[in-house]
Formats: structure tokens, C-alpha cells, sequence
């Protein structure tokens, strides 16, 4: 009885450990998820003395993505925020930038957003929960933050998780 | 003059002559994960990010907030996670308890283990005996 019991406790230990493994810790569990979206008013991107508050965009499905242009993976994932800005409006957040840079960058690898505000001192990113630039939020259409993706979008996270979400809340 | 420019541009800087509150920021920061270098403490973390939510931690603290008001503010952002003693609930319950368990678990079995009456020694027939007494010679 003991020599069956002793090999499957050491199995069952290896399958959790191997299990913990293949878990990523870089995706931590939004708490926001299922909130609404926290509140903002910050300058454009691209016109500093214009406003912009989340609240514009209450009554559609959008995307916030949070990007800026010292961060190699937000080059990475550009060509599927831009595919993606085709279906549903994405609202960029530009983190911790310089508009000298924000603005070439855009010019340079094409700018898909509906508009970007500019949030130099991070201060809004906080309240996001923001840790790592690139990540990207579908909020619906009563303002409440439906999904979070942690790191560059990958054209399958965008066909397997967003798009359907988008379309599921009645966007896009 | 300079002084002045100085308060006005870096109020937070300025906040944080006092010693007083830069103990409490940094106890504070000793309990919060940074969420870049996931296994250093806000305190200890040079990420940009650990950089903003140390000074957020002691303009709160600097505002009138209390310890419990600013972890509530991290954990509303960032989750249970950021806290390096994570509360107890159902979620957390076998992080709490697991070792309590694992070790209850261990001392159960050697108890049965020690307790498992021995099987009694063999007797030894009269050939092994004379055998024995010849290598004892």
C-alpha cells in the first residue's frame, strides 16, 4: 500500500510544480477588471491645450491601449493595434513620454488611435494599475473595464480575445 | 531663490525633510511589491514605476492618509498581489494555511510511523547460531 502511495504524492507534486511553471507571473489579476474605468482628463497627445475625459466616450465599446515610444514592445504590437483600430476605437494612453518623441514615433510607424492623451507624469497609468507599457483595456459601453491585457497584443490575444469581447458588447 | 524654485517644483522633495515621515514611507514601501521587479519590495525596487508609487505612498501619507488607506489605494490598482502579507481569504486560504497543513500532515505520519508496532526480530536457528558464534570467536 505504502509503495503505491509514496510515487503518486512525488507525481502529484511534480504536476503542481510543473503547473506553477507554465503560469506566467507577469499576469497579475486585475482588480479593475469589472470596475469602471477610473476617471481622467488629460491633454492631447497632439494638441496640448485640448482636453479629453473617458467620459467622451461613454455609450460605445473602445480600447485603451497604453504605449509609448521608448518601449520596443509597443512597436511590436503597432501593426495589431492598428488592425484592430479598423473595427473598434482605440484611445491611446501615452505613458511617460516626451512629445518630441510621442509625436516622430507616430509619424514614423502610423497612427491608429482615435486620439492620445498625454500622461507624462504616469499619474493616470496608477490609477489604470499600469506596471508594464504595452497594455490594453476594453471598456464598454457604461464605462466599465471588460478586459486587461498585460504586454504587446499578439495578433491571436486580438482574434481570440479581443475582437470577440468587442463584438460580444456590442461594438465594433 | 533657488530654494523657492526648488519648493515649487519638487514639493514632494520637499514634503520629505521631514524624518518622521520618511520612516513611515519607507515601512510602508518595505510591504508593498514592486510589480516590475516582482520579488523586491517597493522600497528596494529602482524601477521608474517603484520610483512614482513611493512618492504617491508619501504624498498620501503627507496629505493626512493612513497606512490602511494607502495599501487600500495599491491593492485597488494593482490587487492582493502587491501586498507582501496578503490578507486571508478564500483565495488566499491555502497560501495561509498550506503549511500549516503540509507540517501537521509530516508529524501525523511519523507519529503513525513510530507508533507501527516492529515486527519481531527473527529467530535465528541452531545452524546460524553455531555460525555466528564461529565468526564471533
Amino acid at each position: 500500500m505504502k509503495k503505491v502511495w509514496l510515487p503518486l504524492a512525488f507525481i502529484a507534486l511534480i504536476g503542481l510544480l510543473a503547473a506553477g511553471l507554465r503560469l506566467n507571473p507577469r499576469e497579475v489579476p486585475s482588480p479593475l477588471v469589472g470596475k469602471p474605468a477610473p476617471p481622467f482628463e488629460l491633454p492631447l497627445l497632439h494638441a496640448p491645450d485640448k482636453r479629453f475625459t473617458q467620459k467622451e466616450m461613454l455609450g460605445s465599446v473602445w480600447v485603451l491601449n497604453v504605449w509609448a515610444s521608448w518601449c520596443p514592445p509597443c512597436l511590436a504590437e503597432h501593426p495589431v493595434v492598428t488592425d484592430l483600430a479598423k473595427s473598434v476605437p482605440v484611445v491611446g494612453l501615452n505613458y511617460k513620454d516626451a512629445r518630441e518623441d510621442a509625436l516622430p514615433w507616430l509619424k514614423r510607424n502610423g497612427d491608429p488611435y482615435r486620439l492620445s492623451v498625454y500622461d507624462a507624469a504616469g499619474r493616470i497609468a496608477i490609477d489604470y494599475g499600469v506596471y508594464g507599457v504595452p497594455e490594453t483595456y476594453v471598456i464598454d459601453r457604461q464605462g466599465i473595464i471588460r478586459y486587461k491585457h498585460i504586454g504587446p497584443l499578439t495578433p491571436d490575444v486580438a482574434r481570440d480575445k479581443l475582437r470577440p469581447l468587442v463584438k460580444e458588447l456590442g461594438g465594433g | 531663490m533657488a530654494r523657492l524654485l526648488v519648493l515649487l517644483l519638487f514639493p514632494v522633495a520637499a514634503l520629505g525633510q521631514s524624518p518622521d515621515l520618511d520612516k513611515r514611507v519607507s515601512a510602508l514601501a518595505e510591504e508593498l511589491r514592486c510589480l516590475v521587479c516582482q520579488n523586491q519590495t517597493l522600497a528596494d525596487s529602482h524601477a521608474p514605476l517603484a520610483i512614482d508609487l513611493r512618492n504617491q505612498i508619501r504624498e498620501q501619507l503627507a496629505g493626512g492618509a493612513s497606512e490602511r488607506e494607502v495599501r487600500e489605494y495599491m491593492v485597488a490598482r494593482y490587487g492582493d498581489f502587491v501586498l507582501y502579507r496578503p490578507p486571508l481569504k478564500m483565495t488566499t486560504v491555502a497560501l495561509w494555511l498550506g503549511p500549516f497543513a503540509l507540517v501537521i500532515a509530516g508529524l501525523a505520519l511519523l507519529v503513525r510511523r513510530l507508533r507501527r508496532p516492529r515486527p519481531p526480530e527473527p529467530a535465528l536457528s541452531a545452524a546460524e547460531r553455531e555460525r555466528a558464534a564461529k565468526l564471533l570467536e
